[in-house]
């Protein structure tokens, strides 16, 4: 790891401040993704700034009916959290199967929405369920939040205080695990909303977490497990690596939202 | 002399893990010396390229850094290249081509990680950061990866004395017997088998503290070495680092090795030799990233093989064909690896007359190959059972009938290559297993599973491998450098209490207690009075250490023959104080007592009559210490019947191993605990290697699979809760009748993980690893084969 400075930020404003002081200053959230990049001298910030010690970071909360996490709480948290488990089930089981039980226990939601990793399990949550993203700046939802691989709406010096997620009539999420990283090889998020059915894929696209048209007009005309696998869901645009290459993943996507239907 | 609660078949918990588990072993990083500096190399980004220049100005500028050295200067102080220790011989009597090796590389690089280049520096940290300040420029060239791509013609040319990259092209056994056999057949069985490449991964990554004393023109190396007397041998006899007397090297508790630990490393020499460069002690641990790029790989086969079958499903002959990939340079062993350790095995359990196998072994722009759990023989083993498997399939036969009508049941059965096995009961084996896997319930397993949409299938592997790796003058007459014998030291201390010093070296088999549990066998004495002393060459007076499951059935031999010797001195000592005849003389209970009588000596009444020599015998000298070298006088030949049963999820490919059961033949077992534990972790290993793990390079010799994120270990929830049993034969070839039980598991398990696959998706064409991609894929093969019909 290259030398750098840690910031325990006590308020928004503090972190703000040692933000725009460091000449590369990072944000710090549950640091899975980012120390493990440092200590291969992949990244090399400044300033580690670290949020999680500020004040209304950490936690859930429910206002009206809307679900309100904390951009610093941990997926461990989310995952036994009684309010999630009864706002949106499938969010805490989603948060429950992220990784390992070390991850989950440092990891963060605003951490990894703001990493948008292509193959992280959140960003499909989000996507699915119109969440919406508060910064300490302003409120993004989720169709305009996530723009690319490891790229967001964020701007320099913007820290996600909270996720808050509305009440969907019917949601679930299927992740199929990359076996050595356990990262979605393919992770289906379904889910029943005002506005209609969504599905997000994540895991898969050459351009990070997507909605599956395919799926969404499948499961829009019959919400059932055999629509799901009969969608017309193509391999371009999917990834290919070592673990699945595109036909794979293709086919994958298929059998995750229909596993995804019948457990919703 | 029985002693059930300690002794020999006794669950003694292991003494060595209070240490272990409560994080107070004693690693070589732990290692903390005076005037300590850290080693950090700059290594080749490029997996093959020339050398133009190195500029060390940058780092060399950087406060705390004590100095950067380069090849030029390692070589131009005399150290000699890193060398390969087993001569093989190419069918044409040419001795192999061996490529110049040095720590640090002069002109050229050959893979990527290879050694340019070390920077020297107060802290860790520091170091690494200077090595990024070194600046090298290469002239890249083009690089081959694969063993077949690797002999085509045009390939890039690694070595000057390699020409088209062969390494040696080598046979065994009669090929016009083997044609003949073929001819004769009335079925063959052909098939295309890779054994994946696979990176070791020891727990404890690879380290070395380097020390050297300017007064006393002397050195020593903590290292995390599986065999340090080896180490130090080759250190001083080829390396020309330090004269053997001047050099010590300690090997003190070594978290795990799996064969990448045998070797001697260009970063240990390095060490050495910076230490007396730079005057200070050098330490250097690898992380985990540097283990994927430098610790010798393991398997990496591709093979052709075709097997003649009569009428009634004998055997008429078999005809292998194998290219093995040894990487960018020969590590120590590696040249045995895919000959002596391999086709010499590849005659399995059964009688096969006419047999005959080709090895061509080839460099390649990748990380050194060398043994690694079981070496060459899970390959055999693996291509024997996967054959056996698919012929039984393809003759219309269940796959144990078959595998029986072609037993070896006379022992001593001498094989067409060059293996003489000595014991084994192979049908009970394969009984014992049968029984234990519930076969007869698996097909209303299978129609059970069905109805939950998964395909269940079973799979065999009937093993046999070939342990302790000796005797000496045989492997000498097969090129090997160094003899396979162990040694040991049993001393009684004037108390009583005995150190038993052997040159075996245990990095997680358990020794100090199975050892420990011999010696309180033999002396009927408690466990906790034993203790052994491994690990360091300045105590133990030589070793060839641990690998090829050799430590009980050639290590403890050597125990046995030291304490016969300590034996006799106790009782000419007892039948002298006692007025006896030695004869008379009995050991029990912690005494040494006259038969028939009440006349005994304490165990410590013995010692310290020993040691005062205020009566002993006549000409007789004082002390109780005795120390025996024991060469055996042939290999072992563990065997046995693993079965495994699979479910696989068509829809995704995904595969769970839902039952393994092993039937091991090891001999006498001293410990079924430790032994149960071996098995167990060379199951993972081996159901890792066929479904998991697999290095993989890019064309351009990049490591593709460098980290956790993308080499798939075996994690706890992919195993099963394993069942695992005995049926032995005693091993006559040994005092104890040991055969070894370290690499039993690696080396069987793959093939029936892989049978058991094909079984469930009804294609036999499918490679090791089979993740669920694979699988998946193999199942979309036979769908389009059946609509095609």
């Amino acid at each position: 790891m290259y030398p750098t400075k840690y910031h325990k930020a006590a308020s928004i404003d503090d972190a703000v401040k040692a933000l725009g002081a460091g000449e590369e200053a990072m944000i710090l959230g549950g640091g899975q993704t980012l120390i493990a990049t440092m200590k291969q001298h992949l990244a090399a910030p400044s300033d580690l700034v670290d949020v999680r010690s500020i004040e209304g970071m950490v936690g859930v909360s429910l206002d009206g009916d809307m679900l309100v996490i904390g951009g610093a709480t941990t997926h461990a948290e989310v995952a036994s959290s009684k309010e999630v488990q009864k706002h949106t089930p499938a969010l805490a089981r989603l948060a429950g199967g992220i990784g390992d039980p070390a991850v989950r226990h440092a990891g963060t939601i605003g951490g990894s929405v703001a990493n948008n990793d292509p193959a992280a399990d959140y960003p499909a949550a989000l996507l699915a369920l119109g969440a919406t993203v508060v910064t300490n700046q302003r409120e993004i939802g989720a169709d305009d939040f996530f723009d690319g691989l490891f790229t967001t709406a964020l701007d320099e010096g913007e820290i996600i205080t909270a996720v808050k997620f509305p009440k969907v009539e019917a949601a679930a999420y299927a992740k199929f695990a990359q076996p050595a990283s356990l990262f979605a090889l393919v992770g289906v998020f379904v889910a029943k909303t005002a506005d209609g059915v969504r599905v997000t894929v994540t895991g898969a696209g050459d351009e990070g977490v997507f909605r599956s048209e395919a799926l969404e007009v499948a499961l829009t005309a019959d919400w059932s497990e055999a629509s799901a696998k009969g969608a017309d869901v193509s391999a371009d645009g999917l990834m290919s690596d070592i673990h699945g290459a595109a036909a794979y993943r293709a086919n994958l996507i298929k059998v995750m939202a229909a596993r995804a239907v019948l457990a919703s | 002399m029985a002693n059930g609660a300690t002794g020999i078949g006794a669950r003694v918990k292991r003494k060595e893990d209070k240490r272990f588990i409560t994080g107070k072993g004693k690693y070589t990083d732990d290692v903390r010396m005076e005037n300590q500096a850290y080693a950090a190399f700059v290594r080749s980004p490029h997996a093959h390229a020339n050398i133009k220049s190195i500029d060390k100005s940058a780092a060399l500028a950087m406060e705390g850094v004590v100095d950067v050295l380069d090849g030029h200067q390692l070589t131009g102080d005399g150290i000699g290249n890193i060398i390969c220790g087993w001569a093989v011989t190419s069918k044409d009597g040419s001795p192999m081509n061996m490529g110049a090796w040095s720590a640090l590389a002069t002109q050229k690089v050959r893979y990527v990680g290879d050694a340019v280049a070390v920077v020297i520096a107060d802290t860790q940290q520091l170091a690494r950061l200077a090595a990024e300040a070194v600046e090298v420029e290469y002239e890249e060239l083009p690089a081959v990866v694969k063993a077949d791509k690797s002999l085509a013609k045009g390939a890039p040319e690694i070595h000057e004395n390699a020409p088209g990259n062969l390494i040696y092209d080598w046979e065994i056994g009669d090929e016009a017997k083997a044609d003949a056999g073929l001819a004769a057949a009335k079925h063959i069985t052909e098939m295309e088998i890779t054994n994946n490449r696979l990176s070791p991964n020891p727990m404890e990554p690879r380290s070395a503290v380097a020390t050297y004393d300017e007064a006393e023109e002397h050195y020593t190396l903590y290292t995390t070495s599986q065999n340090p007397h080896v180490a130090r041998l080759v250190l001083s006899a080829f390396y020309n680092v330090a004269p053997e007397h001047k050099l010590r090297v300690i090997a003190p508790d070594v978290g795990g090795g799996f064969g990448a630990k045998i070797y001697i490393y260009p970063e240990e020499i390095t060490c050495l030799w910076a230490s007396m460069k730079t005057n200070r002690s050098v330490k250097w641990t690898a992380d985990r990233s540097e283990a994927f790029i430098t610790d010798a790989h393991g398997r990496d086969h591709i093979s052709t093989a075709k097997m003649g079958f009569d009428e009634n499903g004998k055997i008429t002959g078999f005809k292998v064909d194998t290219i093995a990939n040894l990487g960018a340079y020969m590590s120590l062993f590696s040249s045995s690896v895919p000959t002596y350790l391999y086709a010499t095995l590849l005659s399995g359990q059964y009688d096969i007359q006419n047999l005959h196998a080709n090895v061509r072994a080839v460099y390649t722009n990748t990380v050194p190959v060398d043994a690694y759990r079981g070496a060459g023989r899970p390959e055999a083993c693996y291509l024997i059972e996967r054959m056996m498997e698919t012929a039984a399939r393809e003759l219309g036969m269940k796959p144990a009938e078959l595998r029986a009508k072609n037993f070896i049941r006379e022992f001593p059965h001498e094989t067409p290559v060059i293996m003489t096995y000595d014991s084994g009961d192979f049908d009970a084996n394969l009984a014992q297993a049968e029984e234990a896997a519930d076969v007869a319930g698996f097909p209303a397993r299978k129609a059970e599973a069905a109805k939950r949409g998964k395909l269940r299938g079973l799979g065999y592997s009937c093993y046999i491998e070939a342990c302790g790796i000796a005797p000496s003058a045989a492997v000498g007459g097969l090129g090997a450098g160094v003899g396979l014998w162990e040694s040991a030291e049993v001393r009684v201390n004037p108390v009583g209490t005995i150190e038993i010093l052997t040159g075996s070296h245990s990095h997680g088999q358990g020794h100090e207690t199975t050892f420990a549990q011999i010696v309180a066998e033999r002396f009927d004495l408690p466990i906790d009075n034993v203790s052994i002393v491994h690990g360091d060459t300045d105590k133990v007076q030589f070793g060839m250490g641990t690998y090829g499951s050799r430590s009980g059935a050639v290590g403890m031999s050597a125990i046995v023959k030291a304490m016969d010797k300590v034996e006799a001195k106790v009782r000419k000592i007892a039948a002298h104080q006692l007025e006896a005849s030695e004869d008379d003389i009995v050991i029990e209970g912690g005494e040494v007592k006259v038969a028939g009588t009440d006349k005994a000596l304490g165990w410590h009444e013995i010692g310290l009559a020993a040691y005062t020599a205020h009566n002993l015998p006549p000409e007789m000298e004082p002390g109780l210490k005795e120390s025996a070298f024991y060469d055996p006088s042939n290999f072992t030949f563990p065997a046995g019947t693993y079965i495994c049963e699979v479910e696989v999820d068509p829809e995704t490919g995904r595969t769970e191993v839902v039952q393994f059961t092993a039937s091991d033949d090891f001999g006498t077992i001293i410990n079924p605990m430790i032994v149960e534990g071996q098995v167990h972790g060379g199951l993972a290993q081996g159901i890792g290697q066929a479904m998991m793990e697999q290095v993989i390079y890019d064309d351009d010799g990049q490591l593709i699979t460098g980290s956790y994120m993308d080499y798939t270990m075996p994690r706890a929830a992919d195993l099963p809760f394993y069942s695992v049993h005995h049926a032995s034969t005693t091993c006559p070839g040994n005092p104890l009748g040991m055969k070894g039980c370290g690499e039993a598991g690696a080396i069987g398990s793959p093939p029936a993980v892989i049978n058991a696959i094909t079984d469930a998706i009804g294609n036999n064409n499918l490679s090791m690893p089979a993740t669920p991609q694979n699988v998946w894929n193999a199942l979309q093969a036979v769908t389009a084969s059946q609509a095609a019909e």
